[in-house]
């Protein structure tokens, strides 16, 4: 395997050839000047805002007035114990383990069935199958609240008429099945984006090795087990990580189809934390949310970066 | 023979499976535009379908002669085209430090800024709201531009980055001596040379900016201000029951999408993929 693994990673660490000084390069003055406009939004609308959840999330704090009543870790005693906020918090890895286990492979699947470029009408399944990605999501979401309509919505009727005796599913107001209304239409809308990127990958791959394996007499499942998906290995890597980041940022489809209802049956922790936050105005609790989220999604990004990504990365794996 | 016969039937089975998704993918789409020019009666009884009645142009008429919407219109595209212009201004700044120009602290600052890629700005609802309100920009369009800006930096720096390291320095030692200022390098030549990258990061931005809900739910209350996407939303709260023009709404804006795509789709997909980008 190792001989293919050096043709696997493309992706070789940038070279460091344009690290030197130029001699017309001055200074200060013009780096200042480069830096500082995109430095000065990207500090103050992002970074600075960031770093004040956790100051906030130890007050008690309605927003208004000034910020004095400081109690500690109370809002994540409070947390701890809130049984909406661990509903919540379950919703969203099962949206995230939703996301891995259902949409990365039906994104591989087709990605694998258009192949490389020599399937007719490729562009075309393509494209009807990207789309959905660049609809804004409350557009996605105003499209599904008629698909899942409980009378006389696209899927009851289509169902309807494939199955007979078939009876009317309320999507969106069951609590058992809402979230999986919610994921379908998160899967329709994202399945595209992973599956571009894994075409993109599969370009990266020589057609001549899959080519000499065939002759060599491997069945096609051998070729895609042994060659094909083990080259894809840096884009499957990838595509999980940004699948398990963009399931807990999940909140326009949500808010819109649902509020999180019914009975917060679809409430994330994105969801739950605007509704503390925002409409009823606990910035302190909402801001501990907030920390908790973050503090997931960090080390799920280094945790991940550092043991999974790194070889996809480093020269010591090349 | 038998090859050849395994080969047809694996052709076949593959489009069967690209043709049932595509359908699958593409039936909520077409019952919003084909919803769009039917009754709201038709609609009820039958949700997918070709209009009997006739096509009916007035759920589009009602909407188009509807000043509100052309005032959502602008404020969408205000928001739109200030994000973009911003976002390639700045980031093709800082992507140029950040490759062709040798200072300390270099490596740390573009840590720094890499940090944003991980956090999206759901997480941080409550402090850009607070932030916003404290620069007096509630009820602002600026209000919802900077933080776009903001979050959209990372990631254009990013694709920009991978751009400018590939520019030989022999050019840039070359313009040089030419007498050109390291400013008069940027501008007239590396700028030139990358309008494939900018045009990617360009359209992606495009894309986020149009279609930016939340943060205008977030820093927006006067409806004057709104853009399209909270305009649509509200559009459905007053008329929840007459499908046919919310279809009609829908339809308005899902055609310009896809047209966009068709128009800018090579960008698109090297943007996203990180594909080489050649001139």
């Amino acid at each position: 395997m190792s001989a293919i693994r050096v043709r696997v990673l493309p992706r070789k660490r940038e070279k460091s050839g344009n690290e030197r000084q130029r001699p017309g390069a001055n200074n200060t003055l013009l780096i200042t000047a480069f830096l500082l406009p995109g430095m000065l939004v990207f500090v103050l609308f992002l970074l600075w805002p960031i770093t004040q959840s956790l100051p906030l999330s130890l007050y008690k704090w309605n927003g208004l007035g000034p910020l004095t009543e400081f109690i500690g870790g109370d809002n994540y005693t409070r947390l701890f114990n809130d049984s909406i906020f661990q509903e919540s918090v379950k919703h969203s890895f099962l949206i995230m383990s939703l996301s891995l286990i259902i949409q990365l492979p039906l994104a591989l699947g087709l990605a694998l069935i258009l192949g490389r470029g020599d399937l007719w009408g490729r562009r075309i399944f393509r494209a009807v199958l990207f789309v959905p990605y660049i609809f804004s999501e409350i557009i996605a979401a105003l499209i599904w609240l008629y698909v899942w309509k409980p009378v006389n919505g696209l899927a009851n009727v289509a169902l309807g008429s494939l199955i007979p005796d078939f009876t009317p599913i309320s999507w969106l107001a069951d609590r058992q099945i809402v979230l999986f209304g919610i994921f379908a239409v998160i899967t329709w809308k994202y399945v595209g984006f992973h599956m571009i990127l894994y075409m993109a990958g599969l370009q990266n791959i020589p057609k001549d090795l899959e080519e000499a394996a065939r002759v060599d007499g491997a069945t096609e499942r051998h070729v895609l087990q042994y060659i094909t998906l083990p080259l894809l290995g840096s884009t499957i890597r990838l595509t999980v990580f940004l699948s398990v980041l963009g399931s807990f940022q999940q909140f326009v489809i949500i808010q819109v189809m649902t509020l999180g209802g019914p009975a917060n049956a679809s409430q994330v922790i994105a969801t739950y934390l605007y509704k503390v936050g925002i409409q009823q105005f606990q910035l302190g609790f909402g801001s501990a949310i907030a920390v908790i989220l973050f503090a997931i999604t960090l080390v799920f990004s280094i945790g991940y970066q550092r043991i999974v990504l790194r070889r996809d990365y480093s020269p010591e794996a090349i | 023979m038998t090859l050849r016969l395994g080969s047809t039937f694996n052709t076949a089975l593959k489009y069967l499976i690209l043709i049932v998704v595509s359908l699958i993918v593409m039936s909520p789409v077409l019952t919003a535009v084909l919803g769009s020019i039917r009754t709201n009666g038709e609609f009820l009884t039958t949700p997918f379908g070709l209009p009997t009645q006739g096509i009916q142009w007035a759920n589009y008429l009602d909407i188009l002669l509807d000043p509100i919407f052309w005032n959502l219109m602008k404020n969408s595209l205000f928001i739109t085209v200030a994000v973009t212009v911003l976002n390639i201004i700045l980031s093709s700044l800082l992507a140029f430090v950040f490759t062709r120009v040798q200072f300390r602290g270099r490596g740390f600052l573009f840590n720094v800024l890499s940090l944003g890629l991980l956090f999206p700005i759901v997480i941080a609802i409550l402090p850009i709201f607070l932030q916003i309100r404290s620069l007096k920009l509630i009820n602002s369009l600026w209000g919802v531009i900077f933080p776009l800006v903001a979050f959209g930096l990372p990631g254009s720096v990013v694709i920009l980055r991978g751009f400018f390291i590939h520019v030989p320095n022999e050019l840039e030692d070359a313009s040089y001596i030419d007498g050109c200022t390291t400013w008069g390098f940027f501008i007239h030549i590396l700028l030139p040379l990358a309008r494939p990258a900018l045009t990617a990061v360009a359209v992606l931005q495009i894309i986020a900016a149009w279609n930016d809900y939340f943060v205008a739910y977030l820093v927006l209350n006067d409806p004057k201000l709104w853009p399209l996407t909270l305009g649509i939303q509200q559009f459905q709260g007053k008329y929840s029951t007459d499908f046919a023009r919310i279809m009609a709404y829908v339809t308005l804006l899902v055609i310009p999408a896809i047209l966009f795509y068709l128009f800018a789709e090579k960008y698109i997909v090297t943007g996203l993929t990180g594909g080489e980008l050649k001139g």
